[in-house]
């Protein structure tokens, strides 16, 4: 599944047009990003919460080289899936 | 920040769009992720990131109390995995 049947779900439930449809989508999305980029996290009730979480700077190596270097502080994104959601995968896979 | 709150900010960004409207968009974006996945399917969305089932296989543990083993069974569980646009988003609009 992709943005494109995101669009077509809300075309068929909203009388929208389908360019209007794609605005808001990218919009929704794009609000969600700039949320996280303000250090903000989003709890979506039934679904799940993301989280943003920040990184300090922390020693590493190269993997490939083994070369030393330090990892720069950096925020990640972690996602936590509801209760709800969890429960009903859960019996999905049972 | 609450669905509600997004909601309220989506439908401010939108001519035309009533709150109620929003509503419907935000919650058919999240149920739709959530139908595909249940169905088995991979959802991404580009620049955001995807959303997909991971299996956990069936392992052996220890019940600390007793010490006996007993098997867990495997499950599902969902991953999220952050998109390349995304994780750019955060590490470079960062407000003082």
């Amino acid at each position: 599944m992709t943005k494109a049947d995101l669009v077509d779900a809300i075309f068929e439930k909203l009388g929208l047009s389908k360019k209007e449809a794609q605005d808001i989508v990218e919009i929704l999305f794009d609000t969600m990003k700039q949320t996280f980029a303000e250090g903000e996290s989003i709890k979506i009730s039934g679904f799940g919460t993301f989280n943003v979480r920040k990184k300090m700077a922390r020693r590493g190596r190269n993997p490939k080289t083994g070369e030393d270097l330090e990892i720069t502080p950096r925020r990640v994104i972690t996602f936590r899936v509801s209760n709800q959601l969890k429960e009903e995968i859960e019996k999905l896979s049972a | 920040m609450t669905k509600s709150i997004l909601i309220e900010k989506v439908a401010e960004k939108v001519e035309g769009l009533t709150r109620n409207q929003t509503e419907i968009v935000v919650d058919t974006v999240f149920d739709s992720i959530k139908k595909a996945l249940m169905s088995g399917e991979k959802i991404e969305i580009r620049g955001f990131g995807n959303f997909r089932l991971k299996a956990r296989k069936p392992r052996m543990a220890r019940n600390p109390k007793t010490g006996e083993s007993v098997e867990v069974p495997g499950k599902k569980v969902l991953y999220f995995k952050v998109g390349k646009a995304l994780r750019e988003a955060i590490n470079t609009d960062q407000k003082p």
